[in-house]
């Protein structure tokens, strides 16, 4: 145990190096949540309505939980290069632990999905977005965040290993981060969904953690009324439940894919 | 670079497989190779693309798992202990497998730490061997920026690093310019005087040559042959003597002429209009075959002496197994 945080740490030390180098590839990834900022904000904003509060206020949450999401499949594309510059080939050949490569792999994608959230807090800030409530609800919020995208990173990290190639990622993961993503509370109130998409939208835990993070940073207006539905009643419960589901299910998953995975 | 590491092994051989198979689908990859390599010396497999080379390293290196047969690396069974057997090997494979946006120094310690290495003892030993490699001027550029030697050297370096007992070297020189190849030569050598085995794939008959004690010939997953790379050099001739002829009716003619010289199969390449002798004394041969040539009036376009290629290896070995399945 001690020797795979060992090396875990020495694989996400190498990581968050890579982030330095590359800064690059921050500004690529945060640039489409930046563009929905501005598109929602600025162009549909004007036409949702949010009683009693203000969109932008709103909106930001969503954004933030939008980011976080796509920002896991950081982890897939980063896996799938190691696979295909042959860097997982050299790591299963070293005398280390099994599980730290994706473990140190998920680990530094913590730090880099920190880094979109602070880029997407200023753009907020700048948009009029204001955090409302306590300081420590605020980091409760950020820390939810952190933790889910840390979650979603081992199922991006199972897809990484799968791919044959790392350019298949965005492609492959966009089909279905695009429905899960917008199909939710993310961009306007789920209860002006239609028909079937409403209780898919209140069950789906991108909504559940919008909906704790906006309540968390106090961005919901006093007239708001309360979720009819379970999930979004106990969105804080019933999102850290789905992050854990997620790493139980697809950590030991991504273990044993990287022990077969590596070019012949 | 240290050779009082004590860390050589002391069996009879480092390496023995045997009855080693492995197959995607209805891809044989390997049927049944046997390897022995003596602790302390270099086994050459030498093959084409596709041969099995890489599927035998990676088996022997434990990245994959054979589909039979059983494989000792360092006296450890690698099905049974892999974990063990990383300890005791080096890797360094056809694509250098480095980090290039880290350092040279980046890359190499954290391999080092990743073999269990203090850092600072991984830190010592990486800038021990970026100075060996003479790289220390480049140590702290993103690899990026290295060309590809100076890269394979990195990778090189990295399989080094622990001084593990045996390396396995998977095409080490592919795609470098001469200088470069002469360079990882060197070091190579350095391991073996150190008292390293190394199991070295190559498709250049010269490289297993230079620097192999043993050469096996292998060819869809199978040994071909092996021996000593003068015994193989006599199955296939010492040199080979070209004749490119400026009439393709002339052929059979100087097949006549050059039948005497020949010390293996002759080949004929109508395409090229071309006439390939093994030789053993080369010069001899030239002499006298160009003296012939002018007597009988035969126009050539060119005539030359060259050594024996993986392809002359391959006509030969391959020309007699048909031979012998005729028979």
């Amino acid at each position: 145990m001690i020797s795979m945080i060992r090396d875990a740490t020495t694989i996400a030390r190498r990581n968050v190096i890579r982030i330095s180098r590359v800064p690059e590839v921050m500004v690529f990834v945060v640039i489409q949540p930046l563009m929905f900022v501005l598109l929602f904000a600025y162009v549909f904003g004007g036409s949702i309505d949010i009683p009693g509060g203000s969109y932008r206020e709103f909106l930001i949450a969503g954004i933030f939980a939008q980011t976080v999401v796509f920002g896991a499949t950081f982890t897939a594309s980063g896996l799938a290069e190691d696979v295909q510059k042959g860097l997982i080939n050299r790591f299963r050949s070293l005398p280390m632990s099994r599980s730290a490569v994706v473990a140190g792999r998920t680990a530094s994608d913590v730090v880099y999905n920190l880094l979109s959230i602070i880029i997407m807090s200023l753009a907020g800030f700048a948009v009029g977005w204001r955090i409302r409530g306590s300081i420590l609800d605020a980091v409760v919020a950020y820390l939810l965040l952190l933790f889910f995208s840390y979650s979603f990173s081992w199922v991006m990290a199972c897809l990484g290993l799968l791919v044959p190639a790392p350019e298949v990622v965005n492609n492959a993961t966009f089909i279905v981060l695009f429905p899960l993503t917008f199909i939710a509370n993310t961009f306007v109130p789920s209860d002006s969904l239609p028909g079937i998409l409403k209780p898919i939208a209140e069950w789906n835990p991108v909504s559940t953690l919008t909906h704790a993070v906006r309540v968390r940073f106090g961005n919901l207006p006093a007239e708001t009324p309360e979720p009819t539905s379970w999930p979004l009643q106990n969105a804080m419960l019933y999102s850290l439940g789905w992050a854990i589901l997620l790493i139980v299910i697809f950590a030991p998953i991504a273990t044993r894919l990287y022990q077969r995975t590596g070019k012949r | 670079m240290d050779n009082s590491s004590g860390n050589n092994y002391v069996g009879e051989f480092a390496v023995e497989a045997s009855g080693l198979s492995k197959h995607y689908g209805d891809v044989v990859a390997l049927d049944g190779l046997e390897l022995s390599v003596p602790t302390g010396t270099v086994l050459g497999l030498l093959g084409p693309n596709g041969a099995g080379k890489t599927t035998a390293v990676s088996i022997l290196t434990t990245l994959i798992a054979p589909d039979g047969g059983t494989a000792r690396v360092a006296g450890v069974d690698v099905i049974k202990e892999p974990q063990r057997v990383r300890s005791l090997i080096g890797l360094s494979g056809q694509y250098a497998a480095v980090d290039e946006h880290l350092t040279a120094t980046e890359n190499l310690e954290m391999i080092g730490c990743l073999y269990g290495m203090r850092r600072p003892a991984a830190r010592k030993k990486a800038s021990e061997l970026i100075e060996r490699f003479r790289l220390s001027d480049s140590a702290h550029r993103p690899l990026k920026t290295f060309s590809g030697g100076m890269r394979r050297r990195i990778d090189l370096a990295g399989a080094l690093l622990a001084d593990p007992p045996v390396l396995f070297l998977d095409e080490p020189t592919t795609g470098l310019d001469p200088r470069s190849r002469g360079e990882l030569w060197d070091v190579i050598r350095e391991r073996v005087e150190a008292g390293t085995t190394v199991v070295l794939t190559t498709q250049y008959l010269e490289e297993a040559d230079q620097l192999a004690h043993d050469i096996v010939v292998i060819d869809h997953g199978r040994a071909i042959a092996r021996g000593t790379s003068q015994e193989l050099k006599r199955r296939i001739g010492g040199e080979h003597l070209d004749i490119h002829l400026a009439l393709l009716t002339d052929i059979s003619r100087v097949e006549a002429i050059v039948r005497p010289f020949a010390i293996g199969a002759i080949r004929t390449d109508d395409q090229e209009v071309l006439v390939s002798i093994p030789v053993s004394k080369g010069i001899e041969a030239l002499g006298s075959v160009m003296a012939e040539l002018s007597v009988q009036n035969i126009e050539i376009v060119d005539i030359g002496l060259r050594r024996p290629t993986l392809d002359d290896v391959f006509m030969e070995l391959t020309g007699h197994k048909t031979q012998e399945e005729q028979t």
